[in-house]
């Protein structure tokens, strides 16, 4: 048992540093959630791509650095210590890029990548529909067979930053007739400004255009798009490298940063005893988030298949996010008339911790995965 | 990096683990709390012979640490097993006792565990002080030999007696390392509340799947479900923070990892208790023996504030 990082990986962590503290925006970025937010993060990411750190543990032929899960870890430790900004294409790079590398061919790999990593094609995922959002498999879209591909058709809904991307990945029903909903699903990726595609913006809770809804209207989509065979949609979707899900969806970096700066807040406001309980919470969560990472990490690294355990950290960081964030706008409101308004960052990261329990599947799925799978319980007549 | 147990590191603890599983801890803590101690001693040697005390005293004085990783794995499963006596004050007496003369005359014993130890700032209660052979006082002037102790009072966990010390005694050590007592103190306590929460929620998962009513068992309702899913993610993750504090020993580490395992202990034994029904809430039945020492622990070596407080001072 050892949590000291290897030399070779430490020099790694200083060569990030050093990279990511001369070269993060002295200023934070506009909001990714706005047009101009979103192409100041665009730009960013090509940034970090030209330099090697846009996706460091991809293979090194798609513009990573091979460099594994621990340097990974170690990289986004110091990316978000550095303060720098968020990820434009986050959707892509933790559940699109996974899928293609365990089941996609090398063709599209080769092709879809290394835009991906530079932020020149940025991913939407088209997943959820208006009657299909925790019971996914009902879902109604349909990819129907012409010469040379498919056409889709149907509504898909609260597709993130789909105002803003270029291209989607989802799932779509290729055999109605099929006796399970799970069956005779087909996952395809699709131009979001293609012929009969239309893309309306949907405000959040702020009213920044953070996701949106896409009416498919026989959208023609060509057979190299498909991933895997017709009909594995939902196979292929659920097993989106379930290992590395758990583990890269939200890395520890993050949330030690973000205690980090709640810490200083607190300090700066004169150490409120009637916050400090809270604030060592914020603390200890971030710490608790990156042991327990670290040792998911290293189990998977010693050839064990992670599956249910990352419904454990889902709920955990979600409510770790926004208990973190409630503390820091009550911080900023205790302090007289400032309120929420007083800084856009912790104002902005509350509103998208909001978001936490419901998105990558609810709160409640994961608690019925961890009663389920992880303590053996029966299931209930639900489903 | 690698955080992870090694092999001989789990079975360890599943040795420990089969070892206390046959010795019925619920007939020994329940002679314990009367003053009946032959069981208690007994299953005391038996871990000594496993070599869980020598973990905390030096190879010098015939101990096999100081290995606190491998103590805090131990620790897990005395909690599993709700072992009673002054487990943890022996360990925390151990790492007091760091000079020569008197690591030479007592660490020995405690190591081969022939003497329990007890251990308390002075005019506070101290744990078991009728058991134990050795029972120390940290005075204002340093670490004192107690020449003996008060009336025994229980405590609501009926394997933990509590005493005060009497005053005075020989001086050991003019200038005790309080601080480092404490740490191992607190991360053992740490690793037997995590023990006793992963028991309360184990029960319990055995419990509602069994019991029935409306016709199905009560673990198929998802409010059910739900509240021992909030449990195990509570456990799971105060158990990186126990075996990070153990590699580390930092006392803000070790304070995360007490405040939250014991945290997570006590909102277990909520849930456990609110999931038995009525009859979670009898003495007979053996949860309460795991319930009792969940709020024990939770208190013992530093309230939740006072570790807070070290975890914000580990940042200043
Ligand atoms: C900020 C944000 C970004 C998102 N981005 C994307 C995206 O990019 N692409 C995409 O495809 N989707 C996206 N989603 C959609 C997200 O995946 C769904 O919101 C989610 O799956 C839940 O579906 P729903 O909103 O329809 O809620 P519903 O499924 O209607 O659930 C409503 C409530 O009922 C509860 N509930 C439902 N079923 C059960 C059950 N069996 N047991 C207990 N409780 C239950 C839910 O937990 C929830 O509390 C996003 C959502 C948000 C908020």
């Amino acid at each position: 048992m050892d949590l000291a990082h290897s030399p070779a990986d430490e020099a790694f962590r200083a060569e990030a540093r050093a990279w990511l503290r001369a070269r993060v925006p002295s200023e934070p970025l506009p909001s990714l959630e706005t047009a101009e937010g979103f192409a100041a993060h665009r730009a960013w990411e090509a940034e970090l791509a030209a330099a090697g750190w846009s996706v460091v543990n991809w293979p090194t032929r798609y513009g990573g650095r091979d460099c594994g899960l621990m340097r990974w870890l170690v990289f986004e430790e110091e990316y978000y210590a550095a303060g720098a900004p968020g990820r434009v294409n986050q959707n892509g790079v933790s559940l699109l890029a996974p899928t293609l590398l365990d089941h996609g061919t090398e063709e599209q790999r080769a092709r879809v990548l290394p835009s991906m990593a530079t932020g020149e094609v940025v991913w939407a995922q088209a997943w959820s529909e208006p009657e299909a959002g925790s019971d996914l498999a009902a879902l109604r879209a349909r990819a129907v067979r012409v010469a040379g591909g498919w056409r889709l058709s149907g509504e898909k809904t609260w597709s993130s930053r789909a105002a803003f991307a270029d291209r989607a990945f989802g799932l779509f029903r290729t055999d109605p007739d099929t006796p399970k909903p799970h069956q005779g699903l087909t996952y395809v990726m699709f131009d979001l400004r293609a012929p009969g595609v239309t893309v309306r913006p949907i405000g959040r809770l702020d009213g920044k255009p953070a996701f949106a809804e896409l009416f498919l209207d026989e959208v023609f989509v060509p057979d190299e798009d498909v991933i895997g065979e017709p009909g594995q949609g939902w196979r292929i979707a659920m097993s989106t490298a379930a290992n590395e899900r758990g583990l890269t969806l939200r890395s520890p970096g993050r949330f030690l940063s973000s205690a980090d700066r709640l810490h200083a807040l607190w300090a700066d406001r004169g150490s409120p005893e009637a916050a400090a309980a809270r604030v060592a919470d914020a603390l200890i969560g971030a710490r608790a988030y990156q042991l327990f990472t670290y040792a998911a990490a290293s189990r998977f690294l010693a050839g064990e298949r992670l599956g249910p355990e990352s419904s454990l950290n889902k709920v955990f960081w979600s409510e770790y996010d926004i208990a973190l964030h409630e503390t820091a706008l009550d911080l900023l409101g205790a302090q007289g008339a400032e309120g929420e308004a007083a800084d856009t960052d912790w104002s902005e990261g509350y509103v998208f911790s909001l978001a936490g329990p419901i998105y990558a599947g609810t709160n409640e799925i994961q608690r019925d995965i961890v009663a389920e799978r992880l303590l053996g319980l029966p299931r209930g007549r639900r489903r | 990096m690698r955080f992870l147990l090694d092999a001989e590191q789990r079975e360890f603890a599943r040795s420990l683990d089969a070892m206390l599983s046959a010795a019925d801890t619920p007939a020994v803590i329940r002679d314990w709390s009367r003053g009946e101690r032959a069981g208690g001693l007994a299953l005391w040697s038996r871990i000594a012979e496993a070599g869980v005390f020598a973990l905390a005293v030096p190879e010098a004085y015939e101990g096999l640490g100081p290995r606190p990783v491998d103590l805090a794995v131990a620790f897990v499963e005395l909690g599993r097993h709700a072992v009673p006596g002054p487990l943890v004050e022996t360990v925390a007496a151990a790492a007091l006792l760091r000079d020569p003369g008197p690591a030479k005359r007592f660490l020995p014993a405690l190591a081969a565990g022939e003497s329990m130890a007890t251990l308390a700032p002075e005019g506070s209660y101290a744990v078991d002080g009728d058991a134990a052979a050795l029972r120390l006082t940290l005075a204002a002037d340093g670490l004192r030999l107690a020449p003996g102790h008060g009336p025994v009072r229980p405590s609501l966990d009926p394997a933990r007696r509590l005493t005060r010390l009497l005053p005075g005694g020989e001086l050991l050590v003019p200038d005790p390392s309080a601080d480092r007592a404490l740490r191992w103190a607190r991360l053992a306590t740490a690793a037997q509340a995590l023990g006793v929460g992963l028991a309360l929620l184990e029960r319990t998962v055995a419990y509602v799947g069994q019991r029935v009513q409306f016709g199905v068992p009560v673990g198929s309702f998802q409010a059910v479900k739900h509240r021992l899913a909030d449990a195990k993610i509570a456990l799971e993750f105060a158990r990186p923070l126990v075996l990070g504090a153990a590699v580390t020993m930092s006392p803000a580490d070790v304070a995360a990892a007490k405040v939250s395992a014991c945290e997570a202990a006590y909102t277990t034994a909520r849930t456990a208790l609110q999931l038995h029904g009525a009859i979670g809430y009898t003495a007979e039945y053996d949860l309460s023996l795991w319930l009792t020492k969940a709020r024990a622990l939770r208190t013992a070596w530093g309230t939740p504030d006072d570790c807070r407080a070290e975890v914000l001072r580990g940042r200043a």
